[in-house]
C-alpha cells in the first residue's frame, strides 16, 4: 500500500520521546531511525527498561515454572471441586446399604490425616534446606515427606479394605461410588507426589537435576501442599460433618 | 540446546545462520534428535511455528471429516423418508459431527493461531515450555485419531455432543462408541490444559521489553482470556467424563436414576464446562477480527481498552450462565430467572465488541480484501446468531424452542458465523506471514461468497424449520407431516441441503486456493497489508528464532508507529508514512542479536503423548494395554525430566567480543 497520510483519533499514541534519539543513531541517519530505539537510548523512564541496552522481558517476576505450577493447581481446584460437589450431592444416598455413620473410624483417619499434615511441615524443611544448598538435609527431609505420604496412602488402602469388608463396594450405592472416586482421586494425587519426591531424591543424589535445584524442590513442594490442603477439605466435608 | 552464533556485523543471509545442535552431551537415555529436514524435524520439533502449522493442518483435515459428516446428515434430510443413513448411523453422525467440529476443528484451529502468533505478537522467541507445547499437539492429534477409530471398531458415539447421562450409559448406548468418545475427550482435554498453562505463562512472562499488558495486540489478549477459560473449564468436563467412564466400565452408579441418582448431575457438570466452551470457540475469532478490521480500515482499533475488557467480561460472565442450556429440565423458577437475567447481561459486553468493530470501520479507508470480507461477515452473521441467542435467554420462549432446529440455527450462526468465519479471516490475513505467499484474492473472493451464501442458505432456513416445530436429532421426516404453504418443511429442508452443497464448494475453493498458492504464487512482500502489530517486524515466514533482535515496544500497534510519524499538532494526530515495512525489518536485521539460544528438539513429547491412547485402548479392550501404556508414560516422563532443556554452561560459547554470555533468550522449561 502506498504512502498515505491518515488521521488517527489518538487511541494509541507513540511515546512522545521516541524521536529523541535521532542524533544518536550512528549508522547513517534515515527517517526510520527516528522511531527505532537504539541501545544508547536513555530518554524513556516510564516503562521500566534497562537503559543500558540489555533487553528484559516484561513479566510477572515469577519464574515460568512457578507460574505454570500455580496455574495447574488452579485448574486442579476445579477438578476437586467437581468431585467434591458430586460427593456432597450423593453423601446420604446409600439406600438400604451401609452408610457413613456405620463406617467411619474417625480416630484412625485422624491419625493418617495427621501424618499427611506433618508431611507438609517436613516438605517446608526440605525446601528450606534446598535453599541453603544443603543437599544432604534436603534428601533427608524429602524421604521423610515421602514416608509420611506413604503412611497416609497405606492408611487409605487399609481403610478401603476395611470398608469393603464391611459391605461398601464401589458399585454398592451412590454414596460408595462417589466416596471411592473422590478419595481415590486424592490418593492417586498423593501417590504421584510420592513418586515425584522419590524421583527428586534420586536425581539430587546423582546430581541430575537440570536448572535450579531449590526451585525444583519448591515446585514439588507446591504440589504437595496443595494435595494436603485438598485433604483438609475432604476430611472435613466427608468425615467430620455428620451425615 | 541449539545455539545460533553470528557476528553482529554480518547479519543473517537468506540461508539463515547455521544451527548447531548439541550432540550426545545431553542427559537422558536417548541422544537428542538433530534433523533439520524431513519428517523428524517435524515430529520432534519444539518450534512453536512448526507446531502451529501442524495444529492447523490437522484441524483442517478434521474440518473436512466433520464436513463430510454434516453433508451426510443434510443428504439424509433433503428428501422425505431419507434412506441414506439408518437411525443408528444418523445418531452417530450428528454426535461425531459436533464433536469433530468443536473439539477437533475449531479449538485446535484457534490453538494453531495462538501457537503461531502469540509468541510473535509479544516479541518472544518461543513459548514458555516448548516441549510441553509439542506434547499438547501430539496429544490432541492422537486423541482425535483415537475418537475417530471408533468408526471402524463398532461405530461412533451416539448420544449427541453433550452426551447426556443416563441416556449415554450402557443400557441405552451399548456399543463402545461412547467409551471412545469419553476417553478421546479426556486425552484432548490433557492437550488443552497443557496448552493453556503454556500460553498463559508465555503471555504473562515472556513479553518483549516495553510490552505492557495494555500494549498487547488484541489477538493475544483474547487468546489469554481463552486460555484462562480452558484452564478452568477442562477440569470440570474431566470430572464428568471420569464419572461416565467409571459408570460404563466399572459399574459405578452416578447416573443410575433407579438407584436414586440425580439426572441433572451430568447436565450441570457438562454445561459448567459447555458454556465457557462457547467463548473458548468464539473469543480467538473475535481477536483475529479485531486485528484484521483496523488494518483494512486504515485506523486503529476503536476503543482498544473496551475491546480488551469486554473480552475479559465475557470470559468472566461466561461462568454464570450455564443453566440456560437447561431451562426445559425443571430447575425451578428462581434458578431459571437468575440464569435468564445473567444470560441477557452477557449480551452487553458482546454488543460492546460489535459496536467497537463497526466504529473501527466508520470513517476508515476500507480495503475489501478477502480477510476483511470474512471479518465483516463475522460481524453480521455473529450478530444474527447473538440475537437469536437473546431470544433463548427469555426462558418461556426458550422452552418452546428447546430441542428444535431453531437451536441448531442459532448455534451454527454463532459457531460458524462467529468462529469459523473469523478463523478464515485469520487464514487470509496471516497466510503471507506463515508461508511467505499471498493466497489468491480472486479465488479468495469466490471462497468467501460461496461460504457466506452457503452458510445462510444452510442455517437460515433452520430458524423456520425450528419455529415450525421440526425437532433436532430427527433422522427422518414424512411428507404428510411437512405442512403446506410457504413454511412447509419439505421446501426449507431442501433449501438447507442445497445450501450445504454451496458451503462445501466454498470450503473446497479454499483448498484450491491453497494448492494454487503453493504451486504458482510468487513470494509475498514483507508487509503486504501495511499491518500494525509486532509479528510483522520480521521476515515472512519468520526464521526459526523469530526476531533478528528482541524488539523493544513503545506503543500499542508498534509496527505502525515505526512506519508512521505523527505530523499533527496539538490534539490533532496526523500520521505520515516515513518508512516501509521492509525498512523497519532491515533496521532490525542491522542490529541483529549476536547470540540466540533456542530449545532443542526432543523425542519425549511425542512418546509421552503416544502413551495416552494406548492406555485408552486398554480401558476398552485389555488391561495389559493399560500396563504397557503406563510403562511408556512413566519412561517418557523420566526421560523428559532427565533431559535438560537448558544446555550446561559449557555449551554456551563465549561471544567473540568477550562480553557476557547472554542467557536472556534461553527458553526455560
Amino acid at each position: 500500500m502506498s504512502d498515505t497520510t491518515i488521521t488517527d483519533p489518538g487511541v494509541s499514541e507513540p511515546d512522545p520521546d521516541d524521536g529523541a534519539t535521532l542524533d544518536e543513531a550512528t549508522d547513517g541517519t534515515t527517517l526510520v531511525d527516528e522511531v527505532i530505539p537504539t541501545a544508547t537510548d536513555g530518554s524513556r523512564s516510564d516503562d521500566g527498561l534497562d537503559h543500558l541496552g540489555l533487553a528484559h522481558h516484561t513479566s510477572t517476576g515469577l519464574s515460568n515454572t512457578k507460574l505454570g505450577m500455580w496455574l495447574f493447581l488452579g485448574s486442579e481446584c476445579l477438578m476437586f471441586g467437581g468431585l467434591i460437589a458430586t460427593y456432597m450431592l450423593y453423601r446420604n444416598r446409600q439406600g438400604d446399604a451401609i452408610g457413613p455413620d456405620q463406617l467411619w473410624d474417625i480416630p484412625f483417619t485422624s491419625a493418617s490425616s495427621f501424618c499427611l499434615l506433618m508431611s507438609s511441615l517436613t516438605m517446608v524443611l526440605a525446601v528450606s534446606a534446598a535453599k541453603r544448598h544443603d543437599d544432604r538435609n534436603t534428601r533427608l527431609w524429602l524421604i521423610t515427606t515421602a514416608s509420611l505420604g506413604g503412611l497416609f496412602v497405606a492408611g487409605q488402602v487399609y481403610e478401603f479394605t476395611t470398608f469393603y469388608r464391611e459391605g461398601l463396594g464401589y458399585t454398592t450405592s451412590l454414596f460408595g461410588s462417589s466416596f471411592y472416586t473422590l478419595t481415590g482421586f486424592h490418593g492417586v494425587h498423593v501417590s504421584v507426589g510420592i513418586m515425584m519426591l522419590m524421583a527428586l531424591m534420586f536425581m539430587l543424589s546423582r546430581n541430575k537435576v537440570a536448572g535450579d535445584k531449590a526451585e525444583t524442590v519448591e515446585m514439588i513442594g507446591l504440589y504437595w501442599h496443595f494435595v494436603d490442603i485438598v485433604w483438609i477439605i475432604i476430611f472435613t466435608l466427608v468425615y467430620l460433618i455428620p451425615a | 540446546m541449539a545455539i545460533i552464533e553470528r557476528p553482529v556485523d554480518a547479519p543473517a543471509t537468506d540461508g539463515g545462520p547455521a544451527v548447531v545442535a548439541t550432540p550426545s552431551s545431553s542427559f537422558g537415555y536417548l541422544r537428542r534428535p538433530v534433523q533439520t529436514k524431513g519428517w523428524r524435524s517435524w515430529a520432534f520439533s519444539v518450534d512453536h511455528k512448526k507446531i502451529g502449522i501442524m495444529y492447523g493442518v490437522t484441524a483442517m483435515v478434521f474440518f473436512i471429516v466433520g464436513g463430510l459428516e454434516a453433508s451426510l446428515i443434510r443428504a439424509q434430510l433433503a428428501r422425505p423418508e431419507g434412506h441414506i443413513l439408518s437411525a443408528d448411523k444418523y445418531n452417530q453422525m450428528f454426535t461425531m459431527h459436533a464433536t469433530t467440529m468443536v473439539f477437533l476443528f475449531v479449538m485446535p484451529m484457534a490453538a494453531a493461531f495462538a501457537n503461531y502468533m502469540i509468541p510473535l505478537q509479544i516479541g518472544a522467541r518461543d513459548v514458555a515450555f516448548p516441549r510441553l507445547n509439542a506434547f499438547s499437539f501430539w496429544t490432541f492429534l492422537f486423541g482425535g485419531i483415537f475418537i475417530n477409530t471408533s468408526w471402524f471398531l463398532g461405530g461412533g458415539a451416539d448420544g449427541g455432543w453433550f452426551m447426556y447421562a443416563p441416556n449415554s450409559t450402557t443400557p441405552f448406548s451399548p456399543s463402545d462408541g461412547v467409551n471412545f468418545w469419553t476417553l478421546g475427550l479426556l486425552i484432548t482435554g490433557v492437550a488443552s490444559l497443557a496448552g493453556a498453562v503454556n500460553l498463559i505463562v508465555t503471555v504473562l512472562n515472556m513479553r518483549a521489553p516495553g510490552m505492557t499488558m495494555m500494549r498487547m495486540p488484541i489477538f493475544t489478549w483474547m487468546g489469554l482470556v481463552t486460555q484462562f477459560l480452558l484452564l478452568f473449564a477442562m477440569p470440570v468436563i474431566t470430572v464428568a467424563l471420569f464419572l461416565l467412564l467409571f459408570q460404563r466400565n466399572y459399574g459405578a452408579t452416578f447416573f443410575s436414576v433407579q438407584d436414586g441418582a440425580d439426572p441433572l448431575l451430568w447436565q450441570h457438570l457438562f454445561w459448567i464446562f459447555g458454556h465457557p466452551e462457547v467463548y473458548i470457540i468464539v473469543l480467538p475469532a473475535f481477536g483475529i477480527v479485531s486485528e484484521v478490521l483496523p488494518v483494512f480500515s486504515r485506523k486503529p482499533l476503536f476503543g482498544y481498552p473496551f475491546v480488551v475488557f469486554s473480552g475479559a467480561a465475557i470470559g468472566f460472565l461466561g461462568w454464570g450462565v450455564w443453566a440456560h442450556h437447561m431451562f426445559a429440565s425443571g430447575l425451578g423458577p428462581i434458578s431459571v430467572s437468575v440464569f435468564a437475567v445473567a444470560t441477557m447481561a452477557i449480551a452487553i459486553p458482546t454488543g460492546v465488541k460489535i459496536i467497537n468493530w463497526t466504529l473501527t470501520m466508520w470513517g476508515g479507508k476500507l480495503y475489501f480484501s478477502t480477510a476483511m470480507l470474512f471479518a465483516i461477515g463475522l460481524i453480521i452473521e455473529f450478530t444474527i446468531g447473538g440475537l437469536s441467542g437473546v431470544t433463548h435467554s427469555v426462558a418461556p420462549s426458550d422452552t418452546q424452542q428447546t430441542d428444535t432446529y431453531y437451536i441448531v440455527a442459532h448455534f451454527h450462526y454463532v459457531i460458524f458465523g462467529g468462529g469459523v468465519l473469523g478463523l478464515f479471516a485469520g487464514m487470509y490475513y496471516w497466510w503471507p506471514k506463515v508461508f511467505g505467499k499471498l493466497l489468491s484474492e480472486t479465488i479468495g473472493k469466490w471462497n468467501f461468497w460461496f461460504m457466506i451464501v452457503g452458510m445462510n442458505m444452510t442455517f437460515g432456513p433452520m430458524h423456520i424449520l425450528g419455529l415450525q416445530g421440526q425437532p433436532r436429532r430427527m433422522y427422518i421426516w414424512t411428507e404428510q407431516r411437512a405442512g403446506e404453504g410457504f413454511f412447509n418443511l419439505a421446501f426449507w429442508n431442501l433449501v438447507s441441503s442445497i445450501g450445504t452443497v454451496v458451503l462445501v464448494t466454498g470450503v473446497f475453493l479454499f483448498l484450491v486456493n491453497v494448492w494454487h498458492t503453493t504451486r504458482k504464487a510468487p513470494p509475498a512482500p514483507a508487509d503486504p497489508w501495511d499491518a500494525r502489530s509486532l509479528e510483522w517486524i520480521t521476515s515472512s515466514p519468520p526464521k526459526e528464532y523469530n526476531f533478528e533482535r528482541t524488539p523493544t515496544v513503545h506503543a500499542l500497534d508498534e509496527f505502525f508507529h515505526r512506519k508512521y510519524e505523527d505530523v499533527g499538532t496539538g490534539d490533532q494526530h496526523e500520521y505520515k508514512k516515513v518508512a516501509t515495512g521492509e525498512d523497519v525489518i532491515a533496521e532490525e536485521v542491522a542490529h541483529a542479536d549476536a547470540h540466540i539460544h533456542l530449545p532443542s528438539p526432543s523425542y519425549w513429547p511425542i512418546m509421552l503423548a503416544l502413551a495416552l491412547p494406548i492406555m485408552a485402548y486398554g480401558v476398552i479392550y485389555h488391561t495389559l494395554l493399560i500396563v504397557a501404556g503406563a510403562a511408556l508414560l512413566i519412561g517418557s516422563v523420566f526421560g523428559w525430566a532427565l533431559e535438560p532443556s537448558t544446555a550446561p554452561e559449557s555449551d554456551f560459547d563465549p561471544p567473540s567480543d568477550g562480553g557476557e554470555t547472554s542467557k536472556e533468550l534461553a527458553v526455560h522449561v
